[in-house]
């Protein structure tokens, strides 16, 4: 065994440690805890500030989405999905639209294909910013909080003008989109589908969006301390990352560029130029900055869509009760967590057999007893925050 | 006037008013700073701040926030040690309290002119962090054992620091009176800190740590330990630890203010106008090293245990020593 410092130290904590007989102490934070997301629940065995044996305790939240789905029409079930990762309602709508979609062969028609593209970027961009919110706070600096949730809003109410919804937009139908909230009938819906001045607003917080990515790149990556607390803290590896399912910015982060939207074809990404975004080193500071650049990547994919969105009508023709013929289908998308993905079950009848809900965030958190392993009680924090779970994606 | 000296001449009324006047000054500073802080931060937060409290800006927010907490249940969890959880507010205040007595606000004008001061005043300082250990460890709650022990390794660390730097400032001007200090400045024509920029810098970063603000919140630390030592605290307990943090944030910068900065002294003010602007210059000053400290706690984030002990032992406490050597070298040497 070659002696290095870091066996060194080891060693020498290894010995005080059987000299003085410490007695650990447990530890247990949450389901009540401002850093645990909502009401994740870990039982640590803690020596001083480090954390052993750390179990995450989930299910406080679970709400039996996939049980209640058995029993549901399926416009009713977009209701449900809206509230699965409520940062970013609009977007888990889309995996399972779409598999319905799959399992009737429905074409959808494009433009209705780009107006889900725009306000999935969006949820995007909003759930990367609550990450951006939180994160810094987790961290202990307050400020960076407002500057986000600012910009936060304004998106929010652009998918508010188009939806009629903040988090829980409810927007897609199978075949096409909802007619927007105060603009036409049902009869001509495909007239009039956007709220007017949609284009100009959007093109707008757009570049404010950029611009504040700018702000919190100088007010947090230019802040040494919390580069302290994130550089080369929480590294996951590779392998690891994969061998736990890890998806989106946190498998990217370690320099993996597996992104769904590249790869699956569920809404027009390819015909947008944009890059996947890929970290190096796998910690918690390139955590951070791929959902950064992710937010930019999304403003620059949004601009570009509304310069091309097609003309045409947003809804496929579709009967009034809608009956999924018998087959089965798994269909994924890139959520702003990571992949998300539904396993839908049809019999022929209004709503599905069976539907089994694949979300990111379950598998990401999966990965926290290999990843606060030895931490310190400030570094839990600060993995769990980097990770972003939200934890009604992780019960369901 | 002749009243007054009557009255102040009778020790117990001369008792009675000394005590009425600490006891109105402490939380009023106190309010004055908390107000500050939320108003600051709404400032940098693009907020608003308080607003409808008292009609105007807010202005009575403090007040309104004072009477809740009295008019809240006097928690006081199962587990805890009753009489240590009880007494440790009060001993955190009492250090407040005392810290109070040696400050000079004016020439003359001091309760008590003592001829350690300095070393009285950091001493007491550290009394604080008994109380907060006691809170810790009484509470019977683990968040706020761990808030404890962080606080008290907290003082450990940055207690050698502080009195190092202001060691140095005890060198220059031979005296570890308070006002012995100030008049050294007076006499010496300008401020230490042109000379003790590296003390002046170490004690404050020392005094940020003593005090517990953000970067160096750790005993409290929200997003880790619930509120740390506070966390089973409520009512007007919890009110006694609020208060008396802005009160520290007030004391610890008047004696920035008093060993760094000329104290109650302003060049160019003739003496018999500075008898009563004194006080105005010395409140003046430290509330410019209080509005530093907010602006950091909302700027900063808060660092590791590992790091904030890092940087007491491998940087401020080998700077301040060679301060020291380098202030004394040259007191012998000019």
């Amino acid at each position: 065994m070659s002696i290095d410092a870091d066996t060194i130290r080891h060693l020498s904590e290894v010995s005080v440690s059987v000299e003085l007989q410490t007695e650990d102490m447990t530890l247990n934070i949450g389901p009540q805890h401002p850093s645990t997301h909502g009401v994740l629940r870990l039982v640590a065995r803690v020596d001083g500030e480090r954390a052993f044996d750390v179990q995450p305790v989930i299910g406080y939240m679970h709400r039996g989405y996939e049980k209640l789905a058995e029993v549901r029409t399926y416009p009713q079930i977009t209701t449900i999905v809206n509230r699965i990762d409520w940062v970013a309602g609009y977007a888990n709508e889309i995996p399972f639209i779409t598999a319905a979609e799959k399992i009737m062969e429905l074409e959808v028609p494009p433009r209705a294909q780009y107006i889900r593209l725009i306000l999935t970027e969006m949820a995007r961009i909003c759930s990367h910013l609550v990450f951006m919110a939180s994160y810094p706070l987790e961290l202990g600096a307050a400020s960076p909080l407002f500057f986000a949730l600012r910009e936060r809003e304004r998106v929010l109410d652009l998918l508010e003008g188009v939806t009629g919804g903040r988090f829980h937009p409810n927007f897609n139908r199978i075949g096409g989109v909802k007619p927007a909230y105060g603009s036409g009938s049902m009869t001509r819906k495909w007239v009039q589908d956007l709220p007017a001045g949609f284009y100009r607003d959007t093109r707008a917080a757009m570049d404010r969006v950029l611009e504040v990515c700018d702000e919190l790149d100088n007010l947090v990556a230019g802040n040494e301390i919390i580069l302290a607390r994130t550089k080369g803290v929480g590294v996951i590896p590779v392998d690891v990352a994969a061998s736990y399912g890890l998806s989106g910015p946190n498998l990217r982060a370690s320099g993996v560029p597996f992104d769904l939207r590249k790869m699956e074809h569920y809404l027009p990404y390819d015909e947008l130029d944009w890059n996947v975004v890929t970290g190096t080193n796998g910690d918690c500071y390139d955590r951070w900055w791929c959902r950064l650049q992710e937010i930019r990547e999304s403003a620059k994919m949004i601009q570009q869509a509304i310069d091309q969105v097609p003309e045409g009508p947003i809804q496929a023709k579709v009967p009034k009760v809608i009956k999924v013929p018998k087959g089965e289908t798994y269909v994924r998308a890139e959520n702003p967590k990571g992949e998300m993905g539904y396993y839908l079950v049809t019999d022929g009848g209004n709503g599905p057999y069976r539907v089994k809900i694949r979300s990111a965030s379950f598998s990401n958190l999966s990965i926290l007893p290999w990843a606060l392993e030895g931490a310190l009680i400030p570094d839990i924090i600060a993995i769990m925050g980097s990770l972003d779970f939200v934890l009604g994606d992780v019960d369901r | 006037m002749e009243l007054l000296t009557d009255l102040m001449s009778n020790f117990w009324i001369a008792l009675v008013l000394k005590l009425l006047v600490v006891a109105l000054i402490i939380p009023l500073i106190g309010m004055v700073i908390g107000f500050a802080e939320m108003k600051l931060s709404a400032k940098m937060q693009a907020r608003v701040g308080p607003y409808f409290a008292g009609g105007r800006w807010g202005w009575a927010q403090l007040i309104a926030d004072g009477v809740k907490f009295f008019q809240k249940e006097d928690l006081i969890p199962r587990d805890a040690d009753r009489p240590v959880f009880k007494v440790a507010p009060i001993v955190v205040m009492a250090g407040t309290v005392a810290l109070f007595v040696v400050i000079p606000w004016g020439p003359g004008v001091i309760f008590r002119d003592l001829d350690i001061g300095i070393f009285y005043a950091l001493a007491i300082s550290s009394l604080t962090t008994v109380g907060v250990l006691m809170a810790g460890w009484a509470s019977g709650n683990k968040y706020s054992l761990i808030g404890g022990l962080r606080a008290a390794g907290q003082l450990i660390a940055y207690e050698l620091p502080l009195v190092f730097s202001a060691v140095a400032v005890v060198i220059m001007a031979g005296t570890m009176s308070m006002q012995g200090i100030v008049e050294a400045q007076v006499s010496a024509g300008y401020p230490f800190v042109l000379l003790q920029l590296v003390g002046f810098v170490v004690f404050m970063i020392a005094a940020l740590a003593e005090l517990s603000r953000i970067p160096f919140d750790l005993p409290i630390a929200e997003s880790e330990l619930v509120m740390g030592y506070l966390t089973e605290y409520s009512g007007f307990r919890f009110l006694f630890f609020f208060l008396a943090e802005f009160a520290n944030m007030f004391s610890m910068s008047a004696i920035a203010v008093t060993l760094f900065l000329g104290g109650w002294h302003l060049p160019g003010i003739p003496a018999d106008v500075l008898e009563f602007a004194g006080p105005l210059i010395l409140i003046g000053k430290s509330f410019l090293l209080v509005f530093a400290m907010i602006w950091f706690r909302w700027t900063f984030p808060r660092v590791r245990q590992d790091q904030l002990q890092s940087l007491a032992w491998k940087w401020l406490i080998p700077i301040s020593l060679a301060n020291v050597i380098l202030t004394g070298v040259f007191k012998v040497v000019l």
